[in-house]
């Protein structure tokens, strides 16, 4: 293999600004997407654990049918798919400001929310029954037991598997480039096609994501040390796909 | 808004074997992709994890630094690496399926590694110091006490992962190979129907893969009574 690196072109002309701006594009993309992903997870994820048939049904028929389709075909239905369903005006009004990035959004959080859901679903099983039943009989209402009591204590359980599913979207919206997104994948392809040089651009993404990654799993993993429940050994059960 | 369901009537053959089980002649086929990168990613995942739980560092340094490099990595970039650098090797191109299959083959192996791993740790090591004392090599401590004990523990979050691998062919697509995801891209095109030809694509991978999730549970509850 002889390949003659040029590690100069990623920061001459425009090169540099592009990974700039891609990285910036995925740090939004999936802090907003992990905003929404962990709302809708907490919500379903309480909701499967609700004393509420009906409720349990809704939440479980969500969660089951988002995170066992492929985020990529999610990607298309959102961008390409459902704003058939519109009336012709709002989709008028989509294809004139470039649905691109909220498409992305929408896709990551529907995906990332049922797969957070199953974390927080076992964070909340694992918080002991007695704690529920005694919040209930000091005389919490159910909301209340769940809201103060339940909720907070899960959340300190799962910090773990959770850091590793926010990873997980972080990593996921990089699929983004294939409905347009300028992420920070997508630039990588652009400095690649522009400049010709496939290995530094390549070398220069994987090493933004790595570094990221790393990071932010760091930086949790602080953060669980800090917030750890002392006496009580976190067993979250197996977080499933 | 007005949908057409018929569009489903008439591409379904297409959809189904071209792009799930590969029959046709663009090559190809989901399926045909996630099977053989479910096997060897297997393979080079009980490899990848044996070689983290060796004492000896320099193997199991870098069976963590390959671990740790492919999962703080998109999967999308690992396919664009070698959708490049097989040819810079190899001096040709080789088909979309063959780079396609190594990409997932490698990076599967490194979440598959860590399974094994975790299985082989949860086999008290009790079973590790007997088999040794009676006489066994390491290898055959492996294979014949450690691996089976451990596969039992592994079974679990196996399939699961396997759930995973199967979602993530539908990347595949995007370096060009015929899969269900390439082959609904090309229906959605010719008909302009995306909404009902997404749909039916996301109903399609939902029973593959619930399905699969089904028999895992089941597979559970009958390893758990034994």
């Amino acid at each position: 293999m002889t390949y003659d690196f040029q590690w100069s072109i990623l920061w001459t002309g425009e090169n540099g600004r592009w990974l700039l701006e891609g990285l910036w594009t995925t740090i939004r993309l999936s802090a907003l997407s992990w905003i929404f992903a962990c709302g809708l997870g907490i919500l379903s994820g309480a909701l499967r654990t609700a004393p509420f048939r009906p409720l349990r049904a809704l939440a479980t028929c969500y969660v089951e049918f988002f995170r066992n389709v492929p985020l990529l075909v999610w990607l298309f239905f959102w961008y390409f798919g459902a704003p058939q369903a519109l009336p012709r005006p709002a989709q008028d009004w989509l294809n004139l400001h470039g649905p691109e990035f909220w498409s992305a959004v929408v896709a990551l959080s529907v995906y990332h929310g049922a797969r957070m859901s199953e974390v927080i679903r076992a964070g909340i099983q694992s918080v002991p029954k007695t704690l529920f039943e005694a919040s209930v009989a000091t005389g919490l209402s159910v909301g209340q037991a769940y809201r103060l009591i339940l909720i907070p204590i899960a959340l300190r359980l799962i910090i773990p598997p959770a850091t590793n599913e926010s990873l997980n979207l972080l990593k996921n919206s990089s699929l983004a480039l294939t409905i347009g997104v300028a992420e920070l994948t997508f630039m990588t392809r652009q400095i690649e096609t522009y400049t010709a040089r496939v290995f530094e651009a390549l070398t220069a993404g994987t090493l933004i994501y790595l570094v990221l990654c790393l990071t932010i799993a760091s930086v949790l993993g602080q953060v669980e040390r800090a917030l750890r429940i002392p006496g009580l050994i976190a067993r979250t059960g197996r977080s499933e796909h | 808004m007005s949908f057409d369901w018929g569009i489903i009537a008439g591409n379904w053959r297409f959809l189904l074997l071209q792009g799930l089980l590969g029959i046709g002649s663009f090559g190809g086929g989901t399926l045909r992709l996630a099977i053989p990168a479910m096997v060897l990613g297997s393979i080079l995942g009980v490899v990848i994890g044996l070689c983290r739980l060796a004492r000896r560092r320099w193997i199991s340094y870098p069976a963590v630094l390959y671990v740790e490099i492919f999962r703080g990595v998109p999967l999308v970039m690992v396919i664009f690496w070698f959708w490049f650098l097989i040819p810079q090797i190899t001096g040709q191109r080789l088909p979309d399926y063959s780079v396609a299959l190594a990409a997932f083959v490698v990076f599967e192996a490194a979440y598959l590694g860590e399974i094994v791993r975790a299985g082989v740790q949860s086999v008290p090591r009790g079973q590790v110091d007997a088999a040794l004392a009676s006489g066994l090599t390491y290898g055959e401590m492996m294979l014949h006490v450690i691996l089976p004990q451990a596969i039992r523990n592994m079974i679990p979050s196996l399939v699961t992962q396997f759930i995973v691998l199967f979602k993530d062919t539908s990347l595949a697509s995007i370096i060009g190979m015929m899969d269900l995801t390439k082959a609904a891209q090309i229906v959605s095109q010719r008909e302009i129907r995306p909404f009902e030809t997404y749909l039916f694509l996301a109903v399609v991978y939902w029973i593959c893969t619930y399905s699969m999730s089904r028999f895992s549970r089941r597979l559970e509850v009958k390893l758990s009574r034994e």
